[in-house]
């Protein structure tokens, strides 16, 4: 017991432990948001559009594409991480540290930003793209102002449970020494049983993730020009709920 | 001016197809508003989605301005919209654009310059009288003005042809005057031709020229308002202009039912007939309008037992159209008063039953 004791990191140097893993965990959740996003707003938009009643409806291909995300949101990310490593040793030409992380967490995120992109067009109503259809709009056009722009509360409402669910994955990734928050307190904290890292990381990920809420909260209502009133801030928030649901009951993590 | 020849929509197909538009053949000429009206169902939202392109019609064609537009590939289709203006339901306005940034969506559409486009925002939003809510989001604006924004929209690219689908539904009363004042006046600036699909026949009264009744995707009647509501066996005149139930005339009269379109008839005639006839003329129920300029009369009257060839002929030389009615069936120990609240009960809702109710009420008369 001594032995472990005398581990233990004094609370003095926790600091320079606990902040240099924020920052790794910042960077690989930053660099998977930003692919996420990049691809997952198109992949999204394309999966609305092919399923019936979009603007270029092709069932056939619409259950393909939506089977490969289904098939990406229903493997636990452990298990997602640990069957692709071929995959990402090919891609990154590594499978420890942030850039190995990197690539199953981006897989996951996307599934799951995709649903999120096709759950947030479904809900503006289906009466604008005729509107922009009858004003003369291309397709793209379409999608960028009559789907995508009027969904853009709801789109970064889901944007703050992906990111809060990619921090998550971080830490699981962590368990694999991709480094960051996650690879702290699982050496430390679980491995060690150090108390005063397992501590910290959780105040760390605690306040990380209630920041990533509120400015995401602070965000949605900024972009929703009927949140000004009170009536509509239930409404924004009752939008809110709404999508945190539904990412919940799709959520296999 | 736009025209459909033999327009047909068919959904579906082989035995469980369903003919939604059967043959439609109309047209609305340059300054003309031409309204469509028809109960849920007749067809009315497949005919808007069909004028202004956003469905293929099965076979006809939409002729705007001399060319055939359902014939066009998808991509010069998209260009041949803009020559129609669409007037939506009130849901159509984007939520998170202002009044102004509404109004310039098809400009941006199109690629019209900033600068241009602000210009031409400006205008569109100073025609339609919402220069001061330019930068209001839809949430602040009241219905009638939420489609003062949509029509701002629709005219946004010039068309010369306006579709307004069901753009009164919803509205209050005002409102309504508002929107239609607002239509004819654009109708007579700008020579638009004006498709007005909508379900309401007093909105019809305010602001058509024309109007045709679709029933279960056929045209069973169409004409001139003014024309049908001087034809006495036209269902739809009557649709347009509701029976009111009439006062019980005395025991010892008999009811007439006069009518003309005509303001050379001298607004004293009732006066003028009493002395033709020699006869007191009881007036029981009646409705003077002006619609698209033309005088409308609509009464019923009493008369003490008179030569009936020599009522028609009294009332033809004033310019009157007469025929024998028949009383209101109100038992005699009912008062007046009775009988007017009854007259007004039955004004609101009378407008879609009503020809229905005019078929209605000589049998039970009779009982």
């Amino acid at each position: 017991m001594s032995v472990l004791a005398n581990n233990q990191v004094p609370l003095a140097d926790i600091p320079a432990l606990v902040f240099p893993a924020l920052g790794e965990t910042l960077i690989m959740v930053g660099i998977v948001m930003a692919i996420v996003v990049v691809v997952g707003i198109p992949l999204g938009s394309i999966i609305h559009n092919l399923a019936p009643g979009g603007l270029f409806e092709n069932p056939a291909l619409h259950q393909v594409l939506s089977w490969i995300v289904s098939i990406g949101r229903s493997l636990p990310f452990l298990i997602l991480m640990a069957s692709i490593v071929p995959f990402t040793r090919f891609i990154t030409g590594t499978n420890i540290g942030i850039a190995a992380a990197v690539v199953p967490m981006s897989i996951a995120g996307i599934a799951f930003f995709t649903r999120i992109v096709e759950n947030s067009l479904r809900s503006v109503p289906p009466s604008l793209v005729r509107v922009a259809k009858a004003s003369g709009g291309s397709r793209l056009q379409i999608i960028r102002t009559a789907q995508l722009a009027e969904a853009i509360p709801s789109l970064i409402g889901g944007l703050t449970i992906n990111t809060i669910a990619m921090i998550e994955y971080s830490a699981i990734a962590g368990t694999i020494g991709a480094g960051g928050i996650g690879y702290v307190a699982v050496t430390y904290g679980y491995q060690r049983f150090d108390n005063t890292v397992m501590g910290a990381t959780i105040i760390i990920l605690v306040a990380t993730v209630a920041l990533v809420q509120v400015t995401g909260d602070r965000l949605v209502r900024m972009t929703t020009p009927h949140a000004a009133t009170a009536s509509g801030r239930r409404y924004a928030r009752r939008i809110a709920r709404a999508d945190i649901e539904a990412a919940n009951a799709t959520s296999p993590a | 001016m736009i025209a459909l020849e033999k327009l047909t929509k068919v959904y579906g197909q082989g035995p469980s197809a369903v003919t939604v538009l059967d043959n439609l053949d109309f047209s609305v000429a340059a300054g003309e508003i031409f309204a469509v009206v028809g109960p849920s169902g007749a067809g009315k939202s497949t005919l808007a989605q069909c004028v202004n392109l956003l469905e293929r019609p099965t076979s006809g064609s939409v002729v705007v301005n001399g060319e055939n537009l359902s014939s066009l590939s998808e991509e010069k289709l998209r260009i041949a919209r803009r020559r129609i203006g669409t007037i939506f339901q009130s849901d159509g306005l984007f939520s998170r654009r202002t009044a102004a940034e509404n109004v310039a969506l098809p400009l941006g559409y199109l690629g019209v310059t900033a600068r241009e486009s602000k210009k031409r925002v400006t205008e569109l939003l100073d025609r339609v009288g919402l220069s001061s809510r330019a930068n209001h989001y839809p949430h602040e604006l009241s219905g009638g003005q939420r489609q003062r924004v949509g029509i701002a929209r629709a005219l946004a690219l010039r068309p010369s042809i306006l579709l307004a689908d069901e753009a009164t539904s919803g509205l209050d009363p005002e409102s309504t005057t508002s929107i239609t004042t607002l239509l004819k006046e654009l109708r007579d600036d700008l020579g638009l031709s004006i498709l007005f699909i909508t379900h309401e026949m007093e909105t019809v009264l305010k602001v058509a020229d024309s109007v045709a009744r679709l029933d279960h995707g056929h045209i069973v009647e169409s004409g001139r308002v003014v024309d049908l509501l001087r034809d006495a066996s036209s269902p739809l005149g009557l649709a347009l202009n509701p029976v009111r139930v009439p006062l019980a005339g005395g025991l010892d009269e008999a009811a007439w039912v006069v009518s003309y379109t005509s303001s050379a008839v001298p607004t004293d005639w009732v006066t003028r007939l009493s002395s033709a006839l020699s006869t007191p003329v009881s007036l029981l129920g009646a409705s003077i309008e002006t619609i698209n300029g033309s005088v409308v009369g609509n009464a019923t009257i009493g008369l003490r037992a008179s030569d009936a060839s020599a009522v028609v002929a009294a009332a033809a030389a004033l310019g009157l159209d007469a025929r024998p009615g028949v009383l209101a069936p109100v038992p005699a120990s009912a008062a007046p008063d009775a009988a007017s609240d009854a007259a007004e009960n039955a004004a609101p809702d009378a407008a879609p039953d009503a020809a229905e109710n005019a078929a209605r009420e000589p049998a039970e008369v009779a009982a």
